[in-house]
């Protein structure tokens, strides 16, 4: 659980460059694509709850300086 | 005439001298006269008399330390030791290495025979005395509840260390009663065990109101005691058999106090100087902590912590966007091949040739190509642009 977000960055980067090679079929693509968007947004999730986790961690330290 | 050196002559005569077994050993009686304690190499220099003769006497220091009574001119003493001859000045001298107060006789012979036997039996051995404990909670005082001893005791304890408590066992010092009523005493302090030390001793006296404390058994009741006796009999130059059983001698019942407990004011000048350096070192301490903490916290990850999720974000976003255009390429050349097909699919329409005016006729939903595929008075569909007409052949030409 812990490398799963290099893990979902890996794959991320996988499915692009699978898609860069346009020798595969439409299908196919749709169905990378699918795949790269949801890993896309889950990266983005897991990033996002960081910079929450980041922020909220800072603003308690300020408070306790101030 | 062959002549000697006078140092010749004299080491010749020495020679003689020292080289008889009898004059090597000898025990000699007189009286002290001119009696000398040199200050600064401690050796003893003094005349022996008797009412018709003299002879000059030497006690090496190593010699006049063990002797335990306070030397005094006009004293009878009986000095063992040996002859021999001061070469530098010819004078012929006696060299004593023992020396006994004449006249104690009974008495002191009694002591040396106890003494000896006890230290052959190990009572006195260096390896059985224990350390007096440096902080006594309670401290047994043996003595007399009369003599000055007792005050001296009680005196500087309390000046120098008083929450230390004092257990006075009064007992007689002297007569016949001092042996059975100290014996006793010491017997209750150990059953007792509530105690660190214990003090057994008296004032100065004669030696013969000190001798209980030379008793035999005495010496074995102190050697068995469970805990550190310091023995303080007299003063400085009185020896008893209690002084050499006991773990620790103190010249004086007031020296005994000082050896038992601690100064207070010491302690507290001690404690001071504790407190002092554990406070440098404490802040010492949140010194070094707090920078190492600040040096910490100056660093980038702390500082700006956000940087740790904006560099993957960057790397997200980059390769979502080549997600993006990878997919697009992909959909946009595919979308051309649809348009591609769509375009021919229309230029080949049926419907294109109806829009300019043309008909189909279909029968039964064929397509009817020559005339020859039906009959006068069969029933055909006419399809136009935007619709069919139901028709009957009337005649057919060709």
């Amino acid at each position: 659980m812990e490398n799963n977000f290099e893990n979902k960055l890996n794959e991320l980067e996988k499915i692009v460059s699978q898609l860069e090679n346009s020798e595969i079929s439409l299908d196919e693509a749709i169905k990378l694509f699918e795949d790269g968007v949801k890993l896309s947004g889950d990266c983005r999730k897991i990033l996002e709850t960081a910079e929450r986790k980041i922020k909220t961690l800072t603003a308690c330290e300020d408070e306790e300086n101030g | 005439m062959n002549a000697l050196s006078v140092k010749q002559l004299n080491l010749f005569v020495k020679s003689l001298i020292e080289g008889d077994a009898r004059l090597n050993n000898v025990t000699v009686t007189g009286e002290i006269s001119n009696f000398k304690n040199h200050y600064q190499s401690g050796h003893f220099y003094f005349t022996l008399k008797d009412s018709d003769a003299s002879i000059r006497c030497v006690m090496f220091r190593a010699y006049a330390q063990r002797v335990s009574f306070l030397v005094n001119d006009g004293q009878k003493v009986v000095l063992k030791g040996r002859v021999s001859i001061y070469e530098k000045d010819g004078q012929y001298q006696f060299y004593a290495e023992e020396m006994h107060e004449q006249g104690l006789g009974d008495i002191t012979l009694q002591f040396q025979q106890i003494k000896e036997k006890l230290e052959k039996e190990g009572l006195f051995a260096e390896e059985n005395k224990r350390p007096i404990p440096k902080y006594p909670k309670r401290i047994a005082v043996i003595t007399s509840d009369t003599g000055a001893a007792v005050q001296d005791i009680l005196n500087i304890t309390e000046r120098r260390y008083p929450i230390c408590e004092i257990m006075l066992c009064p007992v007689a010092v002297q007569g016949e009663n001092a042996v059975p009523s100290m014996l006793d005493a010491l017997e209750r302090v150990y059953a007792l065990s509530n105690c660190d030390t214990i003090i057994i001793g008296r004032g100065g006296g004669s030696i013969e109101d000190l001798w209980a404390f030379n008793s035999e058994a005495l010496a074995r009741k102190i050697y068995e005691s469970p805990i550190p006796v310091i023995s303080a009999v007299g003063h400085e130059t009185d020896f008893t058999i209690c002084d050499f059983v006991a773990d620790l001698r103190a010249p004086t019942p007031s020296a005994a106090a000082e050896l038992c407990v601690p100064d207070k004011n010491e302690l507290l000048s001690l404690l001071e100087k504790r407190i002092a350096l554990l406070k440098g070192a404490l802040l010492a301490k949140a010194n070094y902590s707090r920078a190492k903490l600040e040096a910490l916290t100056q660093k980038t990850v702390l500082s700006n912590p956000l940087l740790i999720t904006q560099k993957r974000s960057e790397e997200v976003d980059y390769l979502t966007e080549k997600l993006m255009s990878a997919f697009s390429f992909i959909l946009n050349k595919e979308k051309g091949r649809l348009y591609e097909s769509i375009a021919r699919l229309d230029a080949l329409s049926p419907l294109k040739v109806l829009s300019r005016g043309y008909a189909i006729a279909e029968v039964d939903g064929k397509t009817l190509k020559s005339v020859t595929e039906i009959e006068n008075g069969e029933k055909f569909k006419l399809k136009l642009r935007d619709g069919s007409i139901n028709c009957t052949v009337d005649s057919k030409e060709i």
